[in-house]
């Protein structure tokens, strides 16, 4: 077990993973040479050679396109989209052929293949560099979609997305890259559909996934303080979208905060309170309360920003609110 | 239309002059044009639904390129692709079951006229987004150089499709890359009613490839030998020297872009006109001319396509559909997965 930052324990399930499949390539922008735009690919050009760490002209279609064609004819390939932001220039490749080339050809291939790509934002990037859209890939089926919180998921998930049959889209986070965590040395897989509670509570229940799965534990850490104790899910998993922890929880709890780091509209924590309410209604005591991104282009100014994206505060102050002690 | 060759020789030297070979040309471009003849009969029965777009007047690009190929190459399409897959070997059947959206089809009926697919074959699929095939080329491309293969992709799309940024794209990196991938464009002139000279700024679409210093070429669509020799020379470049190339065939589809057009942007003389240099029938007038082949030859061969598209109705007919029960099948591979 070794401390490592999230970055490094990415690094490290990308090593392991090419070491031990000769199939395993990375492609993306700058991902070789210049070591990656967050270093994640840091060194794995020297060890691993041109081939295997293929640095792309800035053609986002390209670069799924062809990690589509490479998976479909026996290669496992990981595409890095520098940002998510990005991809939006590659949707008709992730959607309409990645996610849907098994089904449409009748189950005759299929499309090992991992996309990782940051999103986030609270770094003054502005509205097209700073968004999370996980939601609109945990839209459509035949895309699998994790957003890990801590460097051990991040490295255990990793190498299970590697080693799945079909397209995943492996969400990272521009605010988490740096955050350090106890990571498993070696074989250490974490399942693609398993959500956990990450900190036992029972009085409310908050779920977030990614860099909003460390502000829900920070907020956690401070309503203990106030007498307030809660439990948070990881939601690592949002497609398939394991609900079982969090049901389970609100029995316990009869209240549900979701965290996102996107907008509320048609979000992540939209489908998780149907869900919730389609399957424990009758624990619940108070609606679920969603907390989510202001509806707007992320502003460049620090102090609009700030209040743009959901913080410890907002999730305080909604978990009062919710058990009626503001 | 006289359409100007790039390759200077390309009439002056055929690459197939036996019996045989030519024979297989003639009977691969029939048996495209009868099924497709009869597939247009069974979509206005409503035995096919969906969009559906006949190949038909572009047998010769289409064998004449697909010939060249081995079985363990790879092939990329459009839509307008059950002459590919016919060509390419997929049984007739497996192709007019899939129409039929029957459980025996080439895609077990999830894809459809659209979606025809085959492993076995190396048929890598029809894509009905324009111009979305030709990066998964590519990637065919790289695995094949990964795995130091000696295969070759072929990547088939339409005028239309040069406009999009995809081709550009794949175009770059396969150069960039020697990707042994042959790019063709099967050029009919038209994209759905939009004629090349009212989309394309270079309407002699080979021109394109000078932008990624690619050999191209240009040859005349209708002639089944001019684009086989040319496509060897392609392939031979793609398989030996890992070089890319763009090989447009300029040809004319004789029927609307897809059943439900009532082909309102075009004359009906120019459609005669291109039906005056039919592939199949200057194929046949030329064998007959080398006495490789007689009018009841003709006749024959053609009762016994004919008959063959016959079987595949019948197959496709009596196939079972899908079970509803099996509606969430391959939507993930592997076990668990939901
Ligand atoms: C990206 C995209 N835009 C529009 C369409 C609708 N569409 C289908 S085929 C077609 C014409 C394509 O023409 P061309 O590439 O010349 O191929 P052809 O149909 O002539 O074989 C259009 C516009 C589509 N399928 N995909
Ligand atoms: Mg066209």
């Amino acid at each position: 077990m070794a401390v490592l930052a999230m970055r490094d324990a990415l690094n490290q399930a990308l090593r392991e993973e090419m070491k031990r499949d000769e199939s395993v390539f990375l492609l993306g922008e700058d991902i070789g040479l210049y070591d990656g735009s967050f270093k994640v690919t840091r060194g794995l050009m020297k060890e691993f050679g041109e081939k295997r760490v293929l640095d792309t002209p800035i053609a986002e279609e390209i670069i799924i396109g062809t990690a589509i064609g490479a998976a479909m004819s026996g290669l496992r390939p990981v595409a890095e989209m520098m940002t998510v932001n990005f991809i939006m220039v590659a949707m008709d490749q992730v959607v309409n052929a990645a996610a849907h080339i098994r089904y449409m050809f009748g189950g005759g291939t299929k499309v090992p293949l991992v996309i990782r790509t940051p999103g986030g934002g609270g770094h003054q990037l502005g509205a097209q560099h700073s968004h999370s859209h996980e939601n609109w890939f945990a839209h459509v089926p035949g895309l699998k979609v994790v957003a890990p919180g801590t460097p051990a998921d991040a490295k255990g998930m990793l190498k299970s997305a590697i080693r799945d049959d079909n397209p995943v889209m492996f969400i990272e986070n521009e605010g988490t890259y740096a955050i350090k965590g106890e990571v498993p040395d070696g074989e250490h897989l974490v399942p693609l559909d398993k959500n956990e509670v990450k900190r036992p509570g029972d009085d409310i229940t908050i779920c977030a996934h990614s860099r909003m799965l460390i502000v829900a534990m920070d907020a956690a850490t401070e309503l203990e303080k106030e007498g307030i104790s809660a439990e948070v899910v990881d939601m690592r998993a949002l497609r398939p979208l394991d609900m079982a922890p969090v049901v389970e929880s609100v029995k316990k709890t009869s209240r549900l905060i979701t965290v996102e780091e996107g907008w509320r509209s048609y979000g992540v924590g939209s489908e998780i309170a149907s869900r919730v309410y389609e399957e424990a209604f009758d624990y619940l005591d108070a609606p679920v309360a969603r907390i989510a991104a202001a509806e707007v282009p992320a502003p460049y100014n620090k102090r609009l920003e700030k209040i743009a994206f959901p913080g410890k505060a907002d999730v305080i102050v909604t978990a009062k609110a919710l058990l009626g002690k503001n | 239309m006289k359409v100007e060759q790039r390759a200077a020789d390309s009439k002056s030297k055929e690459a197939l002059t036996d019996k045989t070979s030519l024979l297989n040309l003639y009977r691969e471009m029939l048996l495209i044009r009868r099924f497709e003849e009869k597939t247009a009969e069974m979509y206005q029965l409503a035995k096919i639904g969906g969009f559906c777009h006949l190949n038909i007047g572009e047998e010769a690009t289409i064998v004449g390129t697909i010939s060249a190929l081995r079985r363990t190459d790879y092939v990329y399409s459009t839509y307008r692709e059950h002459g590919h897959a016919i060509a390419k070997g997929i049984d007739p059947k497996a192709v007019m079951a899939e129409l039929f959206g029957k459980e025996t089809g080439t895609s077990h009926g999830r894809g459809g006229s659209m979606h025809l697919f085959s492993e076995e074959n190396r048929f890598y699929g029809g894509y009905a987004i324009v111009g979305e095939a030709l990066p998964i080329a590519c990637g065919s491309g790289y695995a094949i150089n990964y795995k130091e293969t000696d295969e070759v992709v072929m990547s088939s799309f339409g005028d239309g499709a040069t406009n999009i940024g995809a081709f550009h794209e794949s175009l770059n990196v396969a150069k960039l890359w020697h990707l042994p991938i042959v790019f063709v464009c099967v050029n009919n002139l038209y994209g759905m009613g939009t004629a090349v000279n009212r989309a394309s700024a270079v309407t002699e679409i080979w021109k394109k490839a000078c932008a990624y210093d690619m050999t191209s070429e240009r040859v005349d669509g209708m002639d089944v030998l001019a684009v086989r020799r040319i496509t060897d020379q392609l392939v031979a470049r793609a398989r030996e020297k890992h070089e890319p190339s763009l090989l447009e065939c300029v040809t004319y589809r004789y029927r609307g872009h897809s059943m439900s057009d009532p082909d309102t942007y075009r004359g009906k003389d120019e459609i005669k006109e291109w039906q005056t240099r039919d592939p199949i029938l200057s194929l046949g007038e030329h064998m007959k001319k080398q006495k490789l082949l007689t009018d009841e030859e003709i006749e024959r061969i053609d009762e016994e396509i004919t008959s063959q598209v016959e079987d595949a109705v019948k197959f496709a007919e009596e196939s079972p559909d899908p079970d509803p029960k099996d509606l969430y099948r391959d939507v993930y591979a592997g076990e668990g997965a939901a």
